[in-house]
């Protein structure tokens, strides 16, 4: 394992994506430059400037360009990689379907970020939620030390699963915050990812393949079936996320968690569940702590998209009262768009846990004390069918 | 426009939507029109705008003249008659009949 890991180093989110990228040399970045995910491909490019790398960059015009290059440049067969943020990813967001439905394996970055208006450079979900039904897989860092790893491993797990990988970073509370990092040899790094695997398209390969059509037109006799296909490979997506993330902890000897991390659930009576950069706050804050409403554990999930499911239910199996935070709102009076899955979830199970949906830190708006005592006393509150809104006057 | 699913095996469609290439020139496209471009040879001058303006390679050319409309492909958009020059209006658009 010495060998393995090659040294201990300070790094923020964005310099971790970028130096995974430095290591997985990938043939092809397309991409705009927008807070806060800005610095991934300003130091990507310093790397390719002082001949680290050997990757294709393409600074595009726009988002919507950038993905675009992507699109193209991984239906040629590259292994192609963009970041972005925000507006940039909503401005993506029509090419986004185009990446997943051609099952084209591109990993995208997202330090993520409110949505206009107001304008709002600071971190929520927003972003993300917008996209989360586009076909792309969805891992959420905890860590400046995950947004390395799962850097890694969203190449293997996009080439494996046919479907492209968006790997969140809390903007600048993961991107802009420096932490130490354990970082592996590049020569561990490429023994990992390999070679890109050939996405079915490799244009130039072949003797006398002759042209390819790539995306046509699909009457109602042929769509729904592609459709169909793609469904089935997010399905399929959790087992490859699983087996590659054992993969990973195999190859590096790491802890990577499978889809969640849940702590502090054993005689648990409630949990708070989550995704992000918040879950190591609120344990913190929660540690050895136990209210008038019990113990209370944590389940933070690296997987979104798809959604966990089963292991959700396994980790909330003994818990009476369930807390999600949601960085992100999806404005139909229900809740965020996490506290419907858990609740989707959950459904028709025999005794589920009662749930109740927070929408908590949009645009950036810190958690405080205070909102950690309102958040203990939900525990002992009935549940409410919509949202509580935290950190604003009377929720 | 067909109207029975075709009842791909989607299980084999985990490469995504790829086919060989020109297969759109199997796709006859040209039912889609409601009007159809009725050109007079006898007036048209061959500057070949209308060629050059057509988005779906309908007007056909021969040595460097216009020899016919290709209806299978045509969808009556109109921009040959619209691009011909008005000293020549060499194109008319009129009524599909069916
Ligand atoms: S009507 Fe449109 S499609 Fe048909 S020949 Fe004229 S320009 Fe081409
Ligand atoms: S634009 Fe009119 S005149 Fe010119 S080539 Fe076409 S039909 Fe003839």
């Amino acid at each position: 394992m010495s060998t393995v890991v090659a040294r201990r180093q300070g790094l923020t989110g964005n310099d971790a994506v970028a130096l995974a990228w430095r290591q997985i040399n990938p043939d092809v970045v397309a991409a705009y430059p927008i807070t806060p995910s800005t610095q991934v491909v300003e130091r990507f490019a310093r790397y390719l400037a002082d001949g680290e790398a050997t990757t294709e960059f393409v600074p595009t015009e726009s988002e919507h360009s950038a993905i675009s290059a992507c699109v193209g440049a991984s239906a040629a067969g590259a292994r192609v990689m963009t970041a972005t943020s925000s507006q940039g990813l909503a401005l993506m967001h029509e090419v986004l379907y185009i990446a997943s439905g051609l099952r084209l394996p591109i990993v995208m970055a997202v330090a993520t970020r409110a949505l206009s208006a107001p304008l709002n450079i600071h971190g929520d979900h927003s972003d993300v939620m917008g996209s989360r039904d586009a076909g792309w897989v969805q891992l959420y860092a905890g860590t400046v030390q995950e947004a390395y790893d799962l850097s890694i491993l969203a190449v293997r797990v996009a080439e494996r699963a046919r479907v492209p990988v968006m790997v969140c970073l809390d903007g600048f509370t993961l991107s802009h915050s420096l932490e130490p990092v354990l970082v592996y040899a590049d020569d561990a790094v490429r023994a990992f990812v390999g070679e890109a695997r050939t996405s079915g398209y490799r244009l130039l390969d072949g003797e006398g393949a002759g042209p390819l059509t790539v995306g046509p037109l699909a009457l109602p006799d042929a769509y729904m079936d592609f459709r169909r296909a793609l469904a089935n490979a997010m399905g399929r997506a959790l087992e490859v996320i699983a087996g590659e993330t054992a993969a990973f902890n195999a190859h590096f000897g790491r802890d990577l968690p499978v889809h969640l991390e849940a702590s502090g659930l054993e005689e648990a009576d409630g949990a708070l569940l989550l995704l992000g950069s918040t879950a190591d706050v609120v344990r913190e804050a929660l540690a050895g702590r136990s209210s008038a409403s019990g113990r209370i554990g944590v389940v933070r999930l690296l997987t979104f998209r798809p959604f966990p499911a089963e292991a959700v239910r396994q980790a909330l199996s003994h818990v009476a009262r369930v807390v999600v935070m949601d960085r992100a709102d999806s404005l139909s009076t229900l809740g965020g768009p996490l506290g419907i899955e858990v609740r989707a979830a959950l459904y028709g199970q025999a005794f589920p846990p009662a749930v109740t949906d927070v929408i908590y830190g949009l645009g950036g708006r810190e958690l405080r004390a205070r909102d950690l005592e309102r958040l203990r006393a939900l525990f002992q509150e009935e549940p409410v069918p919509g949202p509580v809104y935290l950190g604003v006057e009377d929720g | 426009m067909p109207a029975e699913p075709a009842a791909l095996p989607w299980r084999d469609l985990d490469a995504g939507p790829v086919l060989p290439g020109e297969t759109s020139r199997r796709f006859l496209t040209g039912d889609w029109r409601e009007r159809r471009p009725r050109l007079d040879l006898d007036r048209c001058v061959h500057c070949l705008l209308c060629w050059l303006y057509c988005p779906d390679t309908s007007v056909l050319v021969a040595g460097g003249r216009v020899v016919g409309i290709d209806l299978d492909y045509c969808k009556g958009c109109g921009v040959c008659a619209a691009v011909c020059p008005p000293s020549a209006a060499a194109i008319t658009m009129v009524e599909e009949e069916r």
